[in-house]
């Protein structure tokens, strides 16, 4: 190997798959733990835009579950004396919590829904307004309702300790490792990501929103109310939206910070588009973004040392900030290079009026 | 157009706006309410009233406090144009945040290196640092839309975040000042902009001259040049622009720079007009206001002017509101919020005040921006 590292740059190039496969079994379960609110809310967005709607408020859907499932799952555990706790550190606070959470997200939902849908106010408005709203609302009530308890939290679901035979087999090991050393709400994504892929593509409800996303008009005359599906299609991308945002306090975090999203709804939708509108495209796109998000965290703190010296030097003199970008300059080529390749529903971002009901 | 007619359809264009700013506060009046008796146990129904009194007393209620008012409404004013020229050209520039903040750190970091000059010289190289770091970085957005069919609403949004990640690289590394007690840029010395009104130390600056001035340019450049023409013509409908023979890649380009280089200026006019340095955590939320501001001027630069005052009213005399009445200043994002909401779903406001008269929806120049969102123009 020593002869392959010394090539000048080809040699760093081989350096750094090198180190890929040493840190890459240590990082895969922090990798997918960042994938999960990007996975989430990409299924959130495959089943508004494979239906026929614009959601680019699933940030805010996100920032608003995370606030209110946090401070009530908070507040419940401050009031109520709860020792019990089940397999993965369940206990009802938290359960509540996510309750909450998802709830809050079927709500904006809704809104969305009927702004985009019913009243035909432009889509990308519509988002606009829940992402701006979730901002002021979550800051404003952090202010009044966290800022004042500082102690307030019910704490975490734990992750799952998979058995030890299980994680040291070889070659595979880590890949258990990495699916099953997580929470529940990380656990389940794996479960959802196959559900709505199946769903989307061998059932009567996957033909249908499909129908309704390429041609409402057509779907219409063959009796598919577009309407209603597009409801139901929008309020169903909420729960996964909420989920989204119980992940980031209740599974992840454990606090609430204000704009703690930073973003990741607005990446969520460059993994519908990279992912070419398929659950698991999406899933896909979303580790290559946690993927590259958790190597920018890991650089700093386990630094290729010993053969690999050469790529600590040139990795070392890259400023901190660089990686933290990385999603987002990621995010931005993905778009560049994928937007015309990958063809979206083409009725995405249309209002649907019936005929002879145009006003 | 006569004044008597040009004064009735003006009028006519402002009437859901501004009943969409009375719902905002009243709603903004319950959410206090209610946020308030859940927090304390307390109702109290006079809160709202004595929280929007010691808004107004924050901003009206003497020559300090409108001078604040109006150089807060400044940076607002070049934003609120910049998105609403995109929005004119059937695009949705979100990132008015980043270029803002490209605007403010070329300034800082440029005001530093000339410091010493002229200011007759060391201004203009500043102001003029800030302005193309705008264009520059509104030009990224409109070149990966026009070339690649990336849409500016994604985008946008990721070099927002890039900015401030570049800030704070550079305002730790090369371009911070030594001797300071934490991370900033040097003053900028003879490259600050004198003030024109106010005390002393103040914030009325030459930049708000500046602001006043962008709003009958960008009146002119819109509705009475041809490439306001042919911008309003890409925005209402490309491929009808297609054909005409205008290029409405060329045309996305340019309007993204453009409105790149006004949120540029507001960045750069911050700077050296009231901050004089920037620290690695310098943030800014004028590109969201900007939204509002530009939704509720209907997008046009006159419209734009009084919204924009409107909320730097708002942002001016919310501090005195927090500290008087313990009412948090994020209250101010929740009634933009609601007026935003009103704003798109004026069937609200035309069902609660009964209005019948026919009017065209606020968002209407946006079916553009939705419809390119999958990648085809």
């Amino acid at each position: 190997m020593d002869v392959l590292y010394g090539i000048p740059i080809i040699g760093l190039f081989v350096q750094f798959v090198a180190y890929i496969v040493q840190i890459g079994p240590n990082i895969a379960p922090i990798m997918l733990a960042i994938s999960v609110p990007l996975a989430f809310g990409a299924l959130c967005g495959i089943m508004n835009e494979r239906s026929g709607v614009v959601n680019i408020g699933i940030e805010g859907m996100m920032l608003m579950s995370a606030f209110f499932g946090f401070v009530a799952a908070g507040f419940a555990a401050g009031s109520v004396d709860f020792d019990t706790s089940g397999p993965f550190g369940v206990t009802p606070p938290i359960l509540l919590g996510v309750a909450v959470a998802v709830g809050v997200a079927v709500l904006l939902s809704l809104l969305h829904a009927w702004l985009s849908i019913t009243i035909r106010t432009d889509q990308i408005i519509s988002g606009t307004i829940i992402n701006i709203a979730a901002l002021g609302l979550t800051g404003y009530l952090n202010r009044i309702f966290i800022s004042p308890n500082p102690r307030l939290g019910a704490g975490t679901f734990q992750t799952w300790r998979p058995p030890d035979w299980l994680t040291d087999l070889p070659a595979v090991g880590w890949v258990f490792n990495m699916f099953l050393k997580q929470g529940p709400i990380a656990m389940s994504l794996i479960v959802f990501v196959i559900v709505v892929q199946v769903l989307l593509f061998r059932s009567r409800w996957g033909l249908r929103t499909r129908a309704v996303g390429e041609h409402p008009r057509a779907a219409d005359t063959l009796g598919i109310s577009v309407l209603a599906l597009r409801y139901r299609n929008v309020i169903l991308g909420g729960v996964f939206a909420g989920l989204a945002g119980a992940f980031l306090t209740l599974e992840q975090t454990g606090s609430f910070q204000n704009g703690m999203t930073a973003g990741r709804g607005f990446i969520a939708l460059a993994c519908v588009i990279f992912g070419r509108w398929t659950p698991i495209g999406a899933f896909g796109a979303a580790l290559l973004f946690a993927g590259a998000d958790a190597f920018g965290r890991t650089v700093g703190l386990i630094p290729p040392t010993g053969e690999l010296a050469g790529l600590g030097e040139v990795l070392g003199a890259v400023p901190d900030q660089f990686y933290g970008v990385l999603p987002y300059v990621i995010t931005i080529i993905v778009l560049a290079g994928a937007v015309g390749r990958s063809v979206p529903p083409a009725a995405v971002g249309r209002p649907y009026v019936k005929e002879g009901q145009e006003t | 157009m006569r004044p008597r007619e040009w004064l009735r359809s003006a009028m006519a264009a402002a009437t859901v706006p501004v009943l969409a700013v009375v719902l905002g506060l009243v709603a903004g009046a319950a959410v206090m309410v209610i946020s308030n008796s859940l927090s304390t146990g307390v109702t109290d129904v006079g809160l709202p009233l004595r929280a929007y009194g010691s808004l107004l007393a924050g901003s009206l209620s003497g020559l300090d406090e409108v001078v604040r008012t109006v150089s807060e409404a400044t940076p607002l004013i070049l934003a609120g144009l910049s998105v609403g020229i995109g929005f004119k050209a059937g695009l949705f520039n979100i990132g008015a945040n980043g270029q803002f903040l490209m605007g403010a750190l070329a300034a800082a970091g440029a005001g530093a290196a000339v410091s010493g000059w002229s200011p007759l010289l060391a201004i203009p190289a500043a102001l003029g640092a800030g302005m193309l770091a705008g264009a520059a970085y509104g030009f990224i957005p409109g070149a990966l839309k026009a070339w690649t069919g990336a849409h500016e609403v994604v985008t946008t949004i990721m070099l927002n975040f890039i900015a401030a990640a570049l800030i704070a690289f550079l305002v730790t590394g090369p371009l911070a000042t030594a001797g300071a007690s934490f991370a900033r840029t040097g003053d900028v010395g003879n490259a600050a902009l004198p003030l024109i009104i106010g005390r002393p130390g103040g914030t009325g600056h030459l930049g708000i001259l500046l602001a006043v001035v962008a709003v009958p340019l960008a009146y002119l450049l819109l509705f009475r040049s041809v490439l306001g023409f042919e911008m309003r013509t890409v925005g209402a409908n490309p491929s009808a622009a297609l054909y005409a023979g205008m290029r409405p890649a060329r045309l996305i380009i340019l309007t993204m720079a453009l409105s790149g280089l006004l949120a540029g200026t507001a960045g750069a006019g911050q700077v050296l007009g009231i901050s004089h340095s920037i620290s690695a955590s310098y943030s800014t939320s004028v590109g969201f206001d900007a939204i509002t501001i530009a939704l509720l001027g209907r997008s046009h630069p006159i419209g734009i002017f009084f919204s924009a005052l409107l909320f730097g009213l708002m942002r001016a005399g919310s501090a005195l509101m927090q500290i008087r009445e313990r009412v948090p200043v994020e209250i101010i994002d929740v009634i933009q919020a609601v007026i935003l909401l009103f704003l798109a779903a004026d069937i609200i406001v035309r069902t609660v005040f009964r209005i019948r008269a026919p009017g065209s929806g606020v968002a209407e120049e946006l079916e553009t921006v939705t419809r390119t969102y999958g990648g085809a123009a």
